[in-house]
């Protein structure tokens, strides 16, 4: 594929590509209130025509360079690969754009196409933060209200990102009803986008949802693919055997997963959150456990019971803690071109201590995720393999989780700053002006 | 008849006006000078038993049509009364066999008491029990047929083939936000009745009833749709005969939710002879 450029001649970090939806074989489509439609629709011309648009594309790669700080580095990582039976590691390093994983890749190309549509007003779901950060990030970047959707555990959980969307001007709404998770949060702001869609873009943060979102989305991630693909070919040579990325609604896996799908070669693995281990039934890894369904929207593999209804996922990290994934991702693994395995949470956290001790890198839990399997692949490939592993975020977010699992703070400081947390939250901390 | 799509059946406006079908009770009511009304609980609210009761007390009190929502997980069409109703009635176990069994119930209750029965589903549910498996089931237990808050008739093939093989209503909804294509796919893609919502929203009483709905219910005609039932956001019998003036229907759900919760059986019956008186005389 010869990729096209900006007239100074660079490659161009967007480009639209591969199947545009709305089905991905019997994966996909819209399952949605009639309400919505006409949103949908519009979002799907409105794309259609910015993605034919090159001053879309310029702006947008404008921003990636001079505001994510695209390209992404390429970092190999020898002493943690000495675990990984000694194959080559590379990490994409998406922890490294600005606010902190790759979330930003997709929203700043939302927030410009809601600005295309007239629209004063973003709503996004998150479960980690890192979505709600991003998308909180662009809305102040474009002038836009915004309103995040996240489940109350979450906020609990994420603290810090609550605290960092609120500085940012964006309006938090913790979402109590259901399990007061992710997917609670992805209705509520449904919710909210069929009562205001007049003047309301929904920023949906992976790739799932009704069409157009996960051809979409998936498009404005296929830059992490594009650059890794030439700088893995640049740094070793040759393509790497395996790609390795955590999967919970799929994003980050299917940005870099894609510049592959043509190259038969490469091994295609996402790693799904098995919480405490999927025959535990507490883990969220819908494509190894779960069934084909409907949720959100689309009919993709779903957690559920025998009733269709979607059961609780359980996982250490709060972004992968989902019981569906992009139907994309569905059909990868059911035509055998992608495969999926699961990682417990005591995997992945053995991943994450083993990458800060090794390269002084702290990744998000989710990609521990993705290291983890990284870790056992590499014992199959052996020295001679090259393993490219997406490192979505960074784990700044994680400290509080990490420094309970590995004990490295007293309970009691924790219970104590929790408490302070508690008695002082950040709408009436004093002094900051905010 | 099509298999594939709602936009190229043939079924819509033939309707089938079995016994059992809620098209029947809707003409009876628009012979009677009046709109019909369309009363909402969640099967298994507040709990098997006393959700058949509460909806047979309904009947007796004026309700014309049964709308028995099958409680769902993720209810995204809606607000936090039914969603909190939903969720009451899942912790109460509440499976699909049980909703089955409800509508088995009412539509063998007393004359007086007994109505045609809707089940109204989010299509999650209805895919995992076997899309042709519900309509069989739901036909035998004497249901009318199947609304769908987030099935588009464009992703029905399915339903469209087994709801012909079983003769039962199939209701889509139209919202202030559909064009005129699809108002008319939409149209000839239901039988029995196609759902007007009101407003752009979720469900839930409202102080007023969305202007656009008239509007909308003269655009569906205009479409094509032989009768339309108007929801979202009716709670009061004022509002009923504002609404049932250019309705055929007039569906109720939030506040009879709410009635039950807060007031129980006799509650519930004030709330429905009071939408009843109504819509008495809407459209005479």
């Amino acid at each position: 594929m010869s990729a096209p450029t900006t007239p100074g001649g660079e490659q161009l970090l967007f480009e639209r590509f591969g199947d545009r939806g709305p089905y991905f074989g019997e994966f996909g489509g819209r399952f949605v209130p009639e309400a919505l439609i006409a949103a949908l629709d519009q979002l799907d011309e409105e794309y259609s025509r910015a993605a034919a648009d090159p001053t879309f594309a310029a702006e947008l790669d404008r921003l990636q360079r001079e505001y994510t700080g695209r390209p992404s580095i390429l970092t190999e990582v020898p002493r943690f690969a000495e675990h990984a039976g000694g194959a080559r590691v590379l990490l994409k390093r998406e922890d490294l754009n600005h606010t902190g994983s790759h979330k930003i890749n997709n929203v700043l190309g939302q927030a410009l196409l809601t600005k295309r549509m007239g629209k004063k007003r973003v709503i996004a779901e998150t479960g980690a933060g890192q979505h709600g950060v991003a998308t909180a990030t662009a809305a102040a970047l474009m002038g836009l209200e915004c309103v995040v959707y996240m489940g109350e555990v979450d906020t609990r959980r994420q603290a810090l990102n609550v605290a960092r969307m609120r500085l940012l001007g964006a309006e938090v709404v913790p979402v109590s009803n259901g399990t007061a998770t992710l997917k609670d949060a992805l209705n509520e702001a449904f919710r909210d986008w069929v009562a205001h869609v007049d003047d309301t873009h929904y920023v949906l943060g992976t790739v799932a949802g009704p069409h157009p979102f996960p051809a979409m989305v998936r498009d404005f991630h296929r830059t992490i693919g594009v650059e890794a693909r030439a700088q893995v070919l640049q740094r070793v040579g040759r393509l790497p055997d395996l790609v390795a990325a955590c999967v919970g609604g799929g994003s980050n896996a299917i940005g870099i997963f894609h510049a592959f799908l043509d190259d038969p070669q490469v091994q295609l693995l996402g790693l799904e959150a098995a919480g405490d281990g999927v025959e535990t039934g507490r883990h969220a890894a819908s494509i190894t456990g779960g069934v084909s369904g409907v949720l959100h929207g689309a009919r993709s593999m779903i957690l559920q019971d025998e009733d269709g209804q979607t059961l609780d996922s359980h996982s250490i990290s709060a972004g992968l803690d989902y019981p569906g994934v992009g139907p994309e991702h569905a059909y990868l693994a059911s035509i055998g071109r992608a495969r999926y395995e699961p990682v417990t949470d005591a995997e992945a956290m053995e991943a994450f201590g083993l990458l800060c001790r090794t390269e002084g890198i702290i990744p998000a839990i989710e990609s521990a995720h993705a290291l983890a399997g990284a870790l056992r692949a590499g014992r199959e490939l052996g020295p001679d393999g090259v393993v490219l592993v997406n490192l979505s975020g960074r784990g700044d977010k994680d400290v509080d989780t990490a420094a309970r699992w590995f004990g490295l703070v007293s309970d009691a400081d924790l219970v104590a700053s929790e408490a302070e947390r508690v008695a002082a939250p950040v709408e009436d901390s004093e002094g900051n002006g905010w | 008849m099509s298999t594939t799509t709602g936009t190229t059946t043939t079924a819509g406006t033939a309707t089938t006006t079995t016994g059992r079908a809620s098209a029947t009770a809707i003409d009876a009511a628009r012979a009677a000078g009046r709109s019909a009304l369309v009363g909402y609980l969640p099967a298994g609210f507040p709990d098997r038993a006393g959700c058949v009761d509460a909806l047979r007390a309904s009947v007796a009190a004026g309700l014309d049509v049964i709308e028995l929502g099958l409680p769902y997980s993720d209810p995204v069409m809606d607000g936090p009364v039914i969603q909190a109703a939903a969720e009451t009635s899942l912790r109460g176990g509440t499976r699909i066999r049980h909703v089955l069994e409800s509508v088995e119930q009412l539509t063998s209750a007393p004359d007086g008491e007994r109505a045609p029965v809707l089940v109204m589903s989010y299509w999650a549910p209805v895919l995992r029990y076997g899309v042709e498996a519900f309509a069989r089931d739901l036909a035998s237990a004497g249901g009318a047929g199947l609304i769908t808050p987030d099935l588009v008739p464009d992703e029905a093939g399915e339903w469209l083939a087994a709801s012909d093989a079983h003769h039962l209503e199939r209701v889509f909804l139209v919202a202030p936000s559909s064009t005129p294509a699809r108002l008319a796919s939409t149209a000839a893609a239901c039988r029995g009745w196609t759902y007007a919502a009101s407003t752009m929203g979720v469900t839930g009483a409202r102080a007023s009833v969305g202007a656009a709905a008239e509007g909308l219910v003269a655009a569906s005609r205009a479409a094509g749709a032989e009768r339309v039932c108007v929801g979202l956001g009716v709670s009061t019998g004022e509002q009923a005969a504002e609404v049932g003036a250019y309705a055929d229907g007039v569906i109720v759900g939030s506040a009879l939710v709410r009635a039950l919760s807060e007031e129980g059986v006799p509650g519930l019956e004030r709330v429905v002879r009071d939408l009843a008186a109504g819509v008495a005389g809407s459209r005479a």
